[in-house]
């Protein structure tokens, strides 16, 4: 039996709960489940609870070490005047940061670029998961020529959108024979298409294999159901594949988010330091205040940041957690 | 007679249907089909172009770039074509390049074993730690986790740039900065396998667990005997994930060393594009074969890593 909706539920990773509301329990899942009558600690559920919590202390401590006690600390840097003086000045850092000129056209950046390459990165991948899911010929080929952009080394995939998209490069060159006129790519208003050409260029492989795996987990009952009914395959994608498929988006939006903040490194090498304006991203900006040892307004601007993250984080899994128990009952 | 001949019009309409269903099928797989190959020819031009254009010389580099490198170059060039030459099949071909890059310059190959020493040790330690971590997720669930494996969900989310103050800190701290363990131990800890990981071991039915609890297995014995084989394939997909991800790094290096003789061939890669444009193609597909070998052994792992296929489904 493929997985279920509990499996899909819980498809980001959040443990489940132990003892869950009455009601969900479908019966096939409760025997392989606690009951959910809180019951007596038996000496077993101890040795699980602390047994497992060692298992976990080496990267646990290793995380605070290296990176929450840290950011405590970045925190404590955020409300002081500067590093010598050390004198408390409570949010003033944060109004100078978000009244920073670059630093908001740095986050304008960031978020319209997010915008664009995120929802593209996870709609393509999925139709290009649907093409290879069907019974196209050299399915096999066609994956692992999907995925081979993971492997060029940076710096290539640099000198290659270089050549590609320089003014006086391989695009203008293909362009010029239709008539339309030279640019230089990175230094124009379109200089954003590129960085997400590249972004999806990069990433669509491995979000097509995420597609795929979930693809193939939609139970095949109740496509055969689907098909006695006499259902149309655009009713069968919709009502059907794309309920399972949605907790696998929820993923895929998040590793697209994830790599969409690295496609930076990219960035960086193809641009230097002060790109032009429109791709000009918090990664900038921070990697600039860096080099000042501007410390506070970096810290200031990692910690808005965060807490942009934190929001976008919970709504994702709010919806997750509203499509999968749509699933279950 | 009357039914015969209504039977017989509805295997017509139903052949009819057939035939109809059948075109329909026929048009959406060539539609399919020409997606994926227009997607593939996309996908696979920089990484020919970088294969071919290894075996050129020097000057049908120059020839053929010059045009977009010629601002940045250093040196003059006695011939630089006007516009760029894309071209996948060298005039010549030739082995120059690669003779340059493995037996006149050391520090390439130098540079190269810096990363193969920068990124294995990260690639191994921090798939054990997390496997670990993952096992300390799934096997018991409490509030206390819950909370902390949202941070690390956030953690794992944050760009390297609001986490790079902090490492910092941390390596001026421990003393560490200007050496590997300041770019190996942030690497170790990494949320990300724990993340992976986790995920996947959520799935592992309790029942299978529990009824290894009950043969007498210990909290180890259930680890290293039930979780990790049902686990190989996500632990080595997510190592793939993870090797790429360190094989690259070019941040990290810049900022926590200072000896440019230390630094990965990812850092000196990139730099390579403004001076010895020629050598890069070749540089370049040296420094793929290692990623290229862990594909080829892995891709099955990649793609069956994600779907459970544990023994006992849930």
């Amino acid at each position: 039996m493929p997985q279920t909706g509990e499996i899909s539920a819980n498809e980001y990773g959040i443990p489940k709960k132990r003892f869950p509301g009455k009601k969900q329990e479908s019966p096939r899942t409760a025997r392989i489940r606690r009951p959910h009558i809180k019951r007596k600690r038996t000496k077993r559920d101890i040795i699980a609870q602390w047994g497992s919590t060692l298992f976990m202390a080496p990267s646990v401590i290793g995380v605070l070490l290296f990176f929450v006690i840290p950011f405590g600390v970045v925190i404590y840097y955020s409300t002081l005047n500067n590093p010598i003086a050390r004198e408390f000045v409570g949010l003033e850092n944060f109004k100078l940061v978000a009244s920073n000129e670059a630093f908001r056209n740095a986050v304008h950046n960031s978020a319209v670029f997010s915008v664009i390459a995120v929802p593209l990165a996870v709609v393509l991948s999925l139709i290009l998961a649907m093409a290879l899911d069907s019974k196209i010929p050299f399915r096999t080929q066609f994956r692992s020529f999907f995925l081979s952009p993971m492997m060029v080394p940076v710096a290539s995939v640099v000198l290659i959108w270089q050549v590609l998209f320089d003014y006086n490069g391989a695009f203008n060159e293909l362009i010029s024979h239709f008539g339309l006129e030279k640019i230089d790519y990175l230094k124009s208003d379109k200089a954003i298409f590129v960085v997400v050409v590249l972004f999806l260029w990069k990433n669509l492989g491995y979000n097509m294999i995420l597609f795929l795996a979930a693809l193939s987990s939609v139970p095949q009952d109740i496509l055969e159901v689907a098909a006695l009914e006499g259902a149309t395959s655009r009713q069968v994608f919709f009502m059907i594949k794309l309920r399972y498929l949605a907790s696998t988006m929820v993923f895929v939006t998040i590793m697209s988010l994830i790599n969409s903040f690295k496609i930076f490194r990219e960035v960086y090498l193809l641009t230097t330091d002060y790109p032009y304006e429109t791709i000009y991203m918090l990664q900038h900006y921070m990697n600039n205040k860096f080099r000042k040892l501007d410390y506070q307004a970096l810290s200031a601007g990692a910690i808005m940041m965060s807490l942009v993250m934190i929001v976008i984080i919970l709504i994702l899994f709010a919806a997750d957690h509203h499509y999968g128990k749509d699933l279950e009952g | 007679m009357s039914v015969q001949k209504s039977t017989k019009g509805r295997s017509a309409r139903r052949a009819h249907h057939i035939s109809l269903k059948k075109l329909k099928n026929a048009v959406f797989m060539t539609l399919a089909t020409g997606i994926c190959l227009f997607f593939a020819i996309l996908f696979l031009t920089p990484i020919v172009l970088t294969i071919t254009n290894s075996f050129m010389a020097a000057s049908e580099i120059s020839a053929n770039y010059g045009s977009v490198f010629a601002t940045t170059a250093s040196g003059g060039r006695q011939f630089v074509a006007e516009r760029v030459n894309l071209k996948f099949i060298p005039d010549m071909v030739s082995f120059s390049q690669y003779i340059t890059v493995l037996f006149k310059s050391p520090e390439y190959l130098l540079k190269f074993w810096n990363s193969v020493f920068l990124v294995v040790p990260i690639m191994i330690f921090q798939l054990l730690i997390a496997a670990l971590a993952a096992y300390g997720f799934a096997r018991y669930d409490g509030k206390i986790r819950g909370v902390i494996f949202f941070a690390y969900i956030i953690l794992m989310l944050m760009p390297y740039q609001v986490t790079l103050v902090p490492n910092y800190l941390v390596s001026e701290k421990l003393q560490i900065l200007d050496t590997y363990w300041a770019i190996w131990l942030p690497g170790i800890f990494s949320p990300f396998s724990v993340y992976l990981i986790t995920k996947y071991m959520n799935r592992i039915p309790t029942s299978l667990i529990e009824a290894a609890q009950m043969d007498g297995a210990g909290e180890w014995k259930i680890f290293t005997g039930v979780c990790m084989p049902l686990c190989k394939g996500i632990i080595f997909s997510t190592g793939i994930l993870v090797f790429i991800d360190y094989w690259n790094m070019v941040e990290q290096p810049l900022i926590l060393l200072s000896d440019p003789e230390r630094y990965p061939l990812s850092v000196y890669l990139s730099k390579i594009n403004a001076g010895e444009i020629s050598l890069a193609f070749a540089v370049a597909t040296i420094y793929m074969i290692p990623t290229l070998l862990v594909f080829l052994y892995g891709e099955e792992y990649l793609v069956e890593g994600i779907t459970y296929q544990g023994g006992v489904k849930a």
